[in-house]
């Protein structure tokens, strides 16, 4: 008996078990059978196969094509605004200041905060009528004797509405990135500034030549975090604008969620299948692209 | 060698007073100013809030909104506060059990399951969750619309970014410090739990930080897996009132502004940890 116990493993796989039943059953599983159920028509207790119309459904009207776009642009320009402002932010944060832990935090709690409550607060200073943000527009024109009445940055018929709520995206989500950065430059040594100074580089050459290239890890894992994760926003998409006016500023996620609260179960499937590939060709790539250059994540 | 001083000395000094200011200004006004009109409006009477604007309240009316937010619908906002409470406690509790022995296993035990882990692992980082036959799953396990199939959802959705937090972490750990144990005959799951465990702590907090506020915080899952009047959370409260409080914009942000104590309270007590916390889980995973 105790020679059998002595050539059990000290690591038994059975401690992997709970999270591979959770892994495979809530997301596994679901996963695989999503692709047989987006090529049937679906309620959930019946389903009859239908072959690709699904697919041709959704590609066939206009809304999709808007959907789409505002997904790609939603994802890139929250990643790349994210990316940039972060690194500004963060080298600004560890240079020599009094107030650098009340900044810090001022700009890291927005992140903590409810979505849902911050695109409502959004919404309504954005409010094109008497919204605080266009009503200092007006006032700051007025100094140089011009009226302007802001754009009507949620309602407006073109790409407005799914820039402006990008931009709410990155007001919360930027603490995180200039966290990330700040991590990143702290692990820097500080030698090579040492080093730099005496060969008499500037501050912005050191920034460029030095801060820049060495926190590539960090700037790494903000580009593949934040690109994957507006990729699938939805919740604050849908609490400022629930895709409006019309389709303007809807995106995959909040297209999948109509479809699936007007019992289009199959379509829906369908649907999450396509963001589901869409992420994967723009993600993966990058990821090899980024973690060949530099182990990220 | 005179010139090589003041370099030196630049780098430690203080930067202008005028930049400082003008940073603290902007800090202020683009992060804290939506917070103070949140604040202010929350303390007004229905038709002042209507105008929008940051002027503070005459007469504080907070605590008399407090009130009618509270009482609202029968109460609904306690029973959110509950649900959101025990979602989230339980959730965390599980994730960081259930992620810890995970990430202990597949750092130490390099075969070929551990290689197609770290692949599923990456998947589901990337991959959005296909949500109606995740419900249909549910449905099948009799789990749907209930707070043990929503508690497992949020566990199997988060245990990819946990157990690569901790796994890496685990790194970091000697091997023969299990070894030293498993001479003494403490194996598996003993060898985890009271060995291996409590040397985990930084990183268990850093994964327990990260993951409430995301759970706590969770708009979307709920609105997939939980729905109902029963199990209503507080961001669904959130949502609900946009169309309740149409008009009446000071209850609209009382509402957020109760939400909102929650991560406050945890920011002003626990500021370092949280920072910490987040920035190991971020740029260890």
């Amino acid at each position: 008996m105790s020679s059998k116990q002595k050539l059990k493993s000290p690591y038994p796989s059975s401690l992997l078990l709970p999270a591979a039943v959770l892994y495979i059953v809530l997301f596994f599983l679901p996963t695989v059978v999503s692709l047989f159920f987006s090529l049937t028509r679906w309620t959930l207790q019946e389903w009859q196969y239908i072959g690709l119309e699904n697919f041709r459904l959704y590609f066939s009207e206009e809304y999709l094509r808007i959907g789409f776009q505002n997904t790609i642009i939603y994802g890139i320009v929250t990643s790349g605004m994210k990316v940039i402002i972060a690194i500004y932010l963060a080298s600004f944060l560890t240079s020599k200041l009094r107030t650098t832990g009340f900044m810090r935090s001022a700009i890291f709690f927005p992140t903590l905060v409810s979505t849902i409550g911050v695109g409502i607060m959004f919404t309504e200073l954005l409010n094109p009528f008497g919204g605080i943000i266009n009503r200092g527009i007006t006032i700051v024109s007025g100094w140089f004797g011009l009226v302007t009445e802001g754009p009507g940055w949620l309602i407006d018929p073109n790409l407005l509405p799914i820039l402006s709520i990008a931009a709410v995206d990155i007001w919360k989500g930027v603490g995180i990135a200039t966290l990330l950065y700040i991590a990143g430059i702290a692990a820097i040594p500080q030698e090579l500034y040492e080093a730099a100074a005496v060969d008499g580089a500037s501050n912005r050459r050191q920034f460029y030549s030095i801060t820049i290239p060495l926190a590539r890890p960090a700037m790494f894992s903000i580009i593949i975090l934040s690109f994957v994760g507006g990729l699938r926003s939805f919740d604050l998409i849908w609490a400022m604008t629930g895709g409006g006016p019309g389709f303007i500023s809807d995106v995959l996620a909040s297209i999948n969620y109509k479809q699936y609260t007007s019992g289009y179960y199959g379509l829906a499937t369908a649907g999450n299948v396509i963001l589901f590939v869409v992420v994967s060709i723009l993600v993966f790539p990058l990821y090899r692209y980024l973690s060949k250059r530099e182990v990220a994540l | 060698m005179s010139n090589r001083k003041i370099s030196f000395k630049r780098k430690n000094r203080y930067r202008p007073l005028w930049v400082e200011i003008t940073g603290l200004i902007l800090t202020i006004s683009i992060f804290l100013l939506p917070f103070y009109f949140l604040v202010v409006n929350a303390g007004k009477n229905s038709e002042d809030s209507f105008r929008l604007d940051l002027t503070p309240p005459k007469d504080w009316k907070l605590l008399e909104n407090f009130k009618t937010v509270l009482m609202d619908n029968n109460w609904e906002l306690v029973r959110a506060t509950k649900n959101s409470f025990i979602m989230t406690l339980f959730s965390v509790f599980f994730l960081v059990i259930i992620a810890g022995m995970t990430g202990f296993i597949l750092h130490r035990k390099r075969d070929r399951i551990s290689k197609v882990a770290s692949v599923l692992i990456l998947t589901a980082l990337v991959v959005p969750p296909a949500i109606v036959p995740t419900i249909w799953v549910l449905q099948r396990l009799g789990i749907y619309k209930t707070m043990h199939g929503m508690v497992m959802i949020q566990v199997a959705y988060g245990l990819a970014f946990a157990v690569l937090i901790f796994k890496n972490f685990i790194g970091t750990i000697p091997k023969e410090i299990d070894e030293a144990a498993i001479i003494d005959g403490c194996t598996g799951w003993n060898l985890y739990f009271r060995i291996i465990f409590p040397l985990l702590r930084p990183v268990t907090i850093a994964v327990g930080i990260i993951a409430t506020a995301a759970i706590f915080n969770d708009f979307t899952n709920p609105l997939y897996y939980l729905p109902g009047n029963e199990n209503i959370t507080l961001q669904q409260t959130l949502f609900n009132y946009i169309s309740r409080y149409l008009t009446r914009y000071n209850l609209l942000f009382t509402d957020i502004l109760y939400i909102t104590l929650f991560p406050l309270i945890a920011f002003i007590l626990f500021n370092k940890k949280i920072v910490a916390g987040m920035t190991a889980g971020a740029i260890k995973g």
